[in-house]
Order: structure tokens, then sequence, then C-alpha cells
């Protein structure tokens, strides 16, 4: 049973390791602090210059450059909102059909994926294609302006969920492609870039389709200073309340940053990660303990199934 | 070896697809589609023809597929009718803004609601302004010859064809057709090139977001803006009549089949009185025409429009500009005004003097039945109408057939 069990394995890559060559130009449109074009910058050194990018409109296609000036050296198709996945589906159709092993590589927002494009992304899984998919998750619709989206968490303050925050709570996206038995899935975060570096490097080993869904910090969207990206996006991960993992032949693992919270005494509270956000300053008292409590109970699950005693 | 079978039209579209060498296949079945569909996904399952078929899960889905294996530089096919071409609206659109030289194959039926699942014109009708160039077939010949020319005019002019044929008319009717040699439609229709491949040798981000107004790239060569580019779209959509007129020159030398690319008249060249249809409709009329010649002594004719976007407007004109009378029959209207042909061929005479007097007729909305004494009896009292009729009340359509 060796060969079902068997997880996919790179090396570590540590900042010394990581390829000094650039596919991205500086001075391009993202927003000072963007947590996406941190994404940007280190996924495109793990993938290289062999793909081909599908893209919806996002941050992202803003962020690549207005015609005809690009912000990318690679080549990237702009399509509809609701065919990502589709899209890059052909593309591979075409790769197999010349002869070329180029990876495809489909790179949403949340509501590209979760929302208006989640349709075309479960016919992709349920047929296996063999491209690698992710979700840049900055949980509201950020190009537009920050109204909610299916991952917003609950009573977070945007501008469709104004004075008292989302009444609902968020999608589990990562959750919801998994129940497709994908060849691979893993969550990673915008402020362990190296960690989303190595899972790509996997994810190009690995054939059929793999999900990466990524917590990306949005300074304006959240409500930040601009130097607190990636300190927010750590506490995020710190407080347990979102979790680095990988799942791989159904196997799920959690991820180093996420492992450290086995130990509890390593598990920072929710407060410190909801308290440099201005989008949750509408929660109330009881609605924190209520989200600490989720937490909690969540890792105790896991420590559970993944603590060593 | 030609061929010569008696098929069902939908097999008729299936094997010039076949043909044509369409390397992707992406579709979403949707009645009267499907046996299409069917067929293309047993003919690639059995090795009989050497294509990836996608079973997508829309028709949205079925459209992207193709844009994404066109893009990167494959011959692609798919095909929908009714409610499915109008959830892929936004990827015809984006399909024909990204110069895609895609071919599709529309069986048209009406439109829902309420459903309906019987043929009339209002789906393609409703997605002519999306940019594709759209021709009709009348006979499952024509549904063969059209798509393979059409995937040669989509490649030549970067413009996406839809071959639209009759949902059960003659998507589900067997007729006999002839199928041209496999190698002979290799000599016809060159490989497939897209001018903008996604290639990561060659990398080019396409269809970026661009601004109102020409800006200069990093060469500081200017580059048009999105005005310019939908410009360049129409321009070379109205140049696209030309080509098909020449494509379908070089397919009658090589097959022996065409000369009426865009007007295929019958017995109009003496007629006081022509009638103008597209599809299955026009070839009902040879028999009403055939009639009214004979028992009744009126100079009639049809002409069938073949090619409806781009509409060619002086065709049209040089054509009808001296007869006395046109009569407009059709399956599928613009709400609240008239039958979206009559409108367009209305303006296209505006321009001319003389222009004759003109009949619009709704029919065959949904499925219902198109009796030929109807026909007949329409058409003969517009060709005898003697007192004027107020200007607003000759505008106005007659529906025909109705139950109310």
């Amino acid at each position: 049973m060796d060969w079902i069990t068997a997880m996919t394995s790179v090396a570590k890559t540590t900042v010394l390791g990581l390829t000094e060559e650039e596919f991205i130009h500086p001075g391009n449109r993202a927003c000072a602090g963007c947590g996406l074009s941190v994404l940007y910058r280190i996924g495109t050194k793990a993938l290289g210059r062999d793909c081909i990018f599908v893209v919806p409109p996002s941050c992202l296609t803003v962020m690549q450059g207005l015609y005809p000036i690009a912000a990318s050296q690679l080549p990237i198709f702009n399509g509809t909102f609701a065919s990502t996945a589709a899209i890059a589906t052909g593309v591979r159709a075409a790769m197999k059909r010349l002869g070329k092993q180029t990876q495809v590589v489909a790179w949403a927002g949340d509501g590209g994926t979760a929302d208006i494009g989640i349709q075309a992304l479960s016919g992709a899984l349920e047929r296996g294609e063999d491209i690698i998919y992710i979700c840049y998750d900055n949980e509201a619709y950020m190009n537009t302006g920050v109204q909610r989206s299916g991952t917003t968490p609950q009573g977070s303050l945007t501008t469709t969920t104004p004075y008292c925050g989302k009444r609902e709570g968020s999608k589990n996206v990562p959750a919801i492609v998994a129940a497709h038995n994908p060849a691979y899935v893993a969550t990673c975060s915008a402020a362990f870039p190296l960690d989303f570096h190595d899972k790509l490097l996997k994810a190009k080993q690995i054939r059929g389709l793999k999900y990466i869904h990524i917590q990306t910090p949005c300074p304006p969207g959240w409500g930040c200073e601009e130097r607190m990206t990636i300190k927010i996006g750590k506490a995020a991960v710190e407080s347990g309340m979102f979790d680095l993992y990988e799942i791989e032949n159904g196997q799920k693992i959690l991820s180093e940053p996420s492992r450290r919270l086995l130990d509890k005494s390593r598990q920072r509270p929710v407060t410190e990660y909801l308290g440099m956000q201005v989008r949750f300053k509408a929660l109330s008292k009881e609605q924190v303990s209520a989200i600490q409590e989720g937490v909690d109970h969540k890792w105790e699950e896991y420590r559970r199934e993944f603590g060593e005693g | 070896m030609s061929e010569k079978r008696i098929d069902s039209g939908n097999a008729a579209a299936a094997l010039a697809v076949q043909l044509a060498g369409a390397e992707v296949i992406a579709a979403y079945p949707i009645t009267p589609q499907t046996p299409l569909t069917e067929k293309l996904s047993e003919m690639i399952a059995a090795g009989k023809m050497d294509a990836e078929y996608v079973a997508v899960e829309s028709e949205h889905s079925a459209l992207g597929v193709c844009i994404g294996a066109a893009s990167a530089g494959v011959r692609t096919f798919t095909a929908t009718s009714s409610n499915g071409l109008l959830y892929m609206s936004e990827q015809l659109h984006w399909a024909a803004g990204a110069r895609l030289p895609l071919v599709m194959c529309v069986v048209n039926r009406g439109v829902g609601a309420p459903w309906s699942v019987w043929n009339d014109h209002q789906d393609a009708i409703s997605q002519r302004d999306t940019g594709w160039i759209q021709v009709f077939a009348k006979d499952h010949q024509e549904i063969v010859d059209m798509t393979l020319k059409a995937f040669r005019l989509a490649e030549a002019v970067h413009i996406p064809v839809m071959v639209n044929y009759d949902g059960y008319y003659l998507s589900h009717t067997y007729m006999p057709f002839e199928l041209p040699e496999a190698q002979a439609v290799k000599d016809f229709l060159p490989p497939y090139r897209y001018l903008h491949a996604l290639d990561p040798q060659h990398p080019e981000s396409l269809n970026t977001v661009t601004l109102p107004d020409a800006r200069r790239d990093i060469h500081g060569v200017r580059q048009g803006g999105y005005m310019d580019i939908r410009h360049n779209l129409h321009q070379e959509m109205r140049q696209a009549m030309e080509l098909w007129e020449e494509i379908d020159a070089d397919f009658r030398q090589r097959f022996g089949r065409g000369g009426a690319p865009i007007l295929d008249p019958y017995r109009c060249e003496d007629a006081d009185f022509v009638v103008v249809a597209m599809g299955t409709l026009a070839n009902q009329f040879h028999d009403v025409v055939d009639h009214l010649r004979e028992q009744e002594g009126l100079k009639v004719g049809v002409l069938a429009l073949q090619m409806y976007r781009p509409f060619p407007t002086a065709r049209i004109a040089a054509a009808l500009q001296n007869v006395k009378g046109v009569m407009v029959y059709e399956k599928g209207l613009s709400y609240g005004n008239q039958g979206a042909l009559f409108a367009d061929l209305k303006s296209a005479l505006y321009p001319y003097p003389n222009h004759p007097r003109l009949h619009n007729y709704i029919v065959g909305l949904g499925g219902r039945d198109i009796r030929t004494e109807d026909l007949q009896r329409t058409l003969k009292e517009a060709c005898l109408q003697e007192q004027q009729v107020a200007p607003e009340q000759q505008d106005t359509p007659q529906w025909i057939g109705l139950q109310l």
C-alpha cells in the first residue's frame, strides 16, 4: 500500500536558496503592502518559465498591467470571471495535443473561485484536469472595492455588510475542493511565502488537479497599515484561525507553521489577530469569545488527530 | 473518394467536424444538439477521430474550454442550442473580442420561458451582436459544406463562426449528403494557426485591461485602445463577406458544390416579389413560389439569406432594390419592435430611392407548424395588395398561425 500513502516530498527552500531570477517586474499596479504581490513574485519563482497562466477578473488582472504593458514575463490568458478552470482545461488539452509539458496555472481570487467560479472549478476537479489552481483568498471582493464574498468571515465589515458585519459564516473552500478527491490540496498564507513556494514545487510533480488556497491579507480591505500584512498573516496562523495543511492521496498533514500549535502553549489568542484589523471592529465581546471557542474546539480535534500523546 | 450517406443533420455536422480535424471538442448536451455531441464523443472513443473530448459541466465552460484551447494553438469545436447558447453569451463576446477562430454549430431552438425544445431562430438572433459570423444552412449538404468552409473563414479572419441549422427540421431528419474525401479537405483547410498563441517561448498577456485611449508600448509603438480594437473587429467582419465568397469559389472548384454563399436565390431573375427567409424556411418557399407562379401567374421568387452576420447590406440592396415587394418571413424577432431580419433588411434598402414595399411575417415560433397553405395565402395577399396601407400598419409584423 506504500504507493497509495506515499507523499510527494521536496527539499525545504530558504531565502538563500530562492532563485534570483525575477519573472514579475517591479513597479506594477499592486497596492502598497499587497499580500498577493508577495505570492505572485515568489510563486512564479517556483513555477519557472514553462507555464501558462489563466486569470479571471481580479486584483491580479490589474497588477499584471494595462495593455500594451505587462508586469509579468509569462504568457497569460485573461478570461471571463466564471470560467477560469474551464479555460485552463482548454489550455491543458491544447498542450496535450501539442505534446507539451507546459504547466497550466489558474490563478484566481476568492470570488473567482468560491463564488462565481465554483461551478467550473468543480467540473475541472471532477474531471481531474492536470492543472494547478491557485486561489488567493483576501476574504472579500477587493478589486471592486471590498464587498462581501463567500469566504468573508462572520462579523467582518465590508461595503455590503456595513455596521454589523457579515451575518453568515464563510465557506470552507479547501474542504469543498477536498470533497472532490483531487490529487493535491494545500492551504498557504501570504505570510509564509516559502511554504507556498515549496508546495508549488510539490504540485508541479503531481499529475491531476492541484488546488492551493492562500489566505492573503489586504491592507485596504482589512483595514490595517501596509506594513502589517505579514504580521497579520502570521497572527492568523499562530492563533489557529487559519490552518496550513496539505492533503495528498486523501491523507491530511499539518504544515510546519500550524503543526507548532499542537503544543497548546504556542497558540496565540484570536484577539491579537482580530484586533489588528478595522474590519473586525464591529465584533461584540460575545462574538469574539465565540470565535475563540470555535478555534479552540477545532484545535482540540487537531490535537486528537495529529497530537503525539 | 467522397462518400454518399443518408444520415441525420447532426451526424452530418459531426462528420464534417471530424473531416475538419478539430482537436479539442467540448460540449454540453442540450436538445436538439445532443446527438451531434454524442456522435463526436463516440467517434473519439472508437478511435475514428483523433481529438480530446472534454465533457464539461455547462455550456459556459464548453466555450471556455474552446477559448482556452484555441488560444493555445489548437483547432476546436463546440455545439449548442437555445438556452445553452444564451448561457454562453458572455463567452461569445469574449471569443470574438479575443479574435479566436472558433467554429460552433447552433442547432436552432426556441428560447425559454416557457420551455420549448422545438425550432425557431430566436437563440441565434438574440446573439447577433456578439461579433460572431453567423451563417444558416438549409439542408444536410449545406451543414457539411458550411462547417468546413466556416473553419477556413474563421482561421483566415480570426473571427469565430456560428453555423446555424434548424432543430428537428434538419438535426433529426435523414437526408442524403456527400462527404468529401479526407485528404481533399486537408488540402482545402490549411493547418490551424492563431497569431497570438499562448507560448512560454513568446509570452504575451492576452485580453488585458485596455484603456479608452491608444497608448505606447515599451518600444514606443502606439497601440490602439479598446475602441480601436473593436473597430478592427467590425471592419474585418465586413471584409469577411468577400473572403467567404472566395472560400466558396475555391470549395466549388475542389468539390463541385457551392456558388451561393451569401444569397441563394430561387426564381428571382424576373421576380416582381421576393420572399427573404433563412434556413429550411427558405426551402419550404420553393413549393410556394412554384405554386404561385404556375397557378396564379405571380412573378415571385425566394432569396435565402445564408449569411446573417456580417449583414450583406450592399448585396441585398443590389438584389432587391428594383423589385415591387419584399416579404420577410422569420422565426425570431426583436420583442417590442419587429422581426430582426426585417429591420436589418429595411435599413439595407433605405438609402436607395426606389425601395420596394416591405412586409414582415413572424412564423413558427417554438415549433408552431408552418403550413404551406398559410405561406401561399399570405404571400399572394401581399403580392396583390393594391390599396395603400398606413405606414405604421405596413411596418407592423403579421403573426401567421396564431391559435389565440
